[in-house]
């Protein structure tokens, strides 16, 4: 069982260049498989940055440039022969605004079906796509209907869906809950911790309490001097918590930080 | 010039903790003067700790009060939660040493006017070592110590010892003349009440380790 247990992602050395602007310094570190992990740090630490370098999301911006190794089940994620497109669909992101397409529930869910030529059952993909995102129960009489008649935490939750649908492995969330009220945030942590039975998830979130309560690892990145994002600290999220090693990470979750 | 972040939360810890001290004051003051009642066969001032008990118990309400509002509108995290745990924590043992204190002087008061069956010796001994360790325990709180707060713990051994010390004497006493066993029993409770009071106070130098470390340990077992 040595692939249940082996880390899912090993960052080794990672810096990230916005041209000659260096957003992310030397990160070294490693995501267990099924689990959560919580990107946490004030604004500008790059924890974004780095989320979006896991399924190499930067490609997109043409002046992003990494240097360093991310490795995904054990080969290079920047590799030339890797598909960033293939990679998207093993390791999916939900952003911080829902952004459901004006089109149907139904037709949100099999957009990537669709898009990789998926030749299965795609009523039973949506089905199943919306159970594990906990929302069949309130929408499956009206698939048919605009996916922006939803509310904003139902919008998310299609959102999760409609990246559940392709079978990823990996989920990235940045701040997933951040527009949705307390309600829907519950919701979606929730959500967040049953999904980790099957996906690993990394998540990126301004509110403490929230990665307190959704991760089991943390990791804590701050902003250098040169203003490029470091890691200070990962470690398991109650010690975190309770006991960060690090005085630094002990001022930004207690609110110390100036 | 910017106000420093969780000015006010920063005012509101301290507080709490001078409270705790003064909790921690109260209480040791209560010991002494449940001792002086017992030596001196001393009446009101018997009355006048188990008076004061109320006072002990409110503050510990207070306390209890106050780190719970704290809890729910500050979401303390790391040192600010090890903080408010250690206080709520604190406040009940010193509580219940309070208790304690007020237990030797009703056992004061039972005795009435009886002199005490023999004289004090290791229990006032056990009463300055008991004394001794609340005040060292409420000191490396302050000053956030942990080897002293594992000292207290070790030092609870010489305290258990004194009292299996007074057991075996009292009951030599109990054996060799029945109608003596009232009188033997009731030094035998105030022997106990000190023994806890030893015990609770390495529970709260346990705090202490936790506040400063974040390790819940069980440090050396006492023997009763």
């Amino acid at each position: 069982m040595t692939t249940q247990t082996a880390p899912i992602f090993k960052v080794r050395d990672l810096n990230l260049f916005y041209d000659e602007f260096r957003a992310l310094r030397e990160i070294s570190m490693e995501i267990k498989r099924y689990s959560i992990t919580a990107l946490i740090g004030p604004s500008g630490c790059g924890k974004s940055s780095l989320l979006r370098c896991f399924n190499r999301m930067n490609d997109l911006i043409p002046a992003a440039k990494i240097d360093g190794q991310i490795l995904f089940e054990g080969s290079d994620l920047y590799d030339d022969d890797v598909d960033a497109t293939e990679i998207r669909s093993r390791i999916g992101m939900v952003f911080q605004r829902p952004n459901p397409f004006p089109k149907s529930i139904y037709d949100n869910v099999v957009f990537g079906l669709k898009v990789n030529g998926y030749q299965g059952d795609m009523d039973e993909a949506v089905e199943r796509s919306l159970r594990q995102a906990a929302l069949w129960e309130e929408v499956k009489d009206r698939l048919r209907n605009s996916a922006l008649e939803l509310s904003g935490g139902q919008q998310q939750r299609l959102c999760i869906a409609r990246a559940l649908a392709v079978e990823p492995e990996v989920i990235l969330m940045d701040e997933p809950a951040s527009a949705l009220d307390p309600i829907a945030t519950l919701a979606i942590e929730e959500l967040v911790r049953e999904l980790s039975e099957h996906y690993t998830i990394i998540i990126v979130t301004h509110n403490m309490q929230q990665a307190a309560r959704v991760s089991d690892e943390t990791a804590f990145l701050m902003v250098g001097d040169d203003r490029a994002g470091y890691l200070v600290e990962h470690g398991d999220t109650n010690q975190i918590f309770t006991t960060p090693k690090h005085e630094r990470t002990e001022a930004y979750i207690t609110g110390r930080f100036s | 010039m910017l106000r420093p972040p969780r000015a006010e939360f920063d005012r509101d810890l301290r507080s709490l903790q001078d409270e705790l001290l003064t909790l921690g004051g109260m209480v040791e003051k209560a010991i002494a003067k449940s001792l002086d009642a017992l030596k001196n066969r001393d009446r009101d001032l018997a009355e006048e700790v188990i008076r004061e008990d109320d006072i002990i118990d409110e503050m510990r309400f207070a306390l209890e009060e106050k780190s719970i509002d704290l809890i729910a509108t500050q979401q303390p995290l790391a040192g600010d939660l090890r903080i408010l745990v250690t206080v709520l924590h604190a406040s009940v043992e010193l509580e219940r040493i309070g208790d304690y204190a007020e237990g030797i002087a009703k056992i004061s008061l039972l005795m009435g006017d009886e002199p005490p069956l023999k004289p004090l010796i290791d229990i006032p001994r056990m009463a300055d070592r008991s004394m001794d360790m609340l005040r060292r325990s409420l000191d490396a709180f302050v000053d956030r110590d942990v080897e002293a707060s594992h000292q207290i713990c070790e030092d609870d051994d010489e305290v258990d010892a004194l009292y299996e010390q007074v057991y075996r004497e009292l009951l030599t006493y109990m054996l060799s003349d029945p109608g003596a066993i009232r009188r033997a029993t009731y030094l035998l409770w105030v022997a106990h009440d000190l023994e806890r009071i030893a015990d609770r106070t390495t529970n709260i130098a346990e705090r202490v380790i936790f506040l400063v470390t974040g390790q819940l340990t069980k440090t050396g077992v006492s023997t009763y």
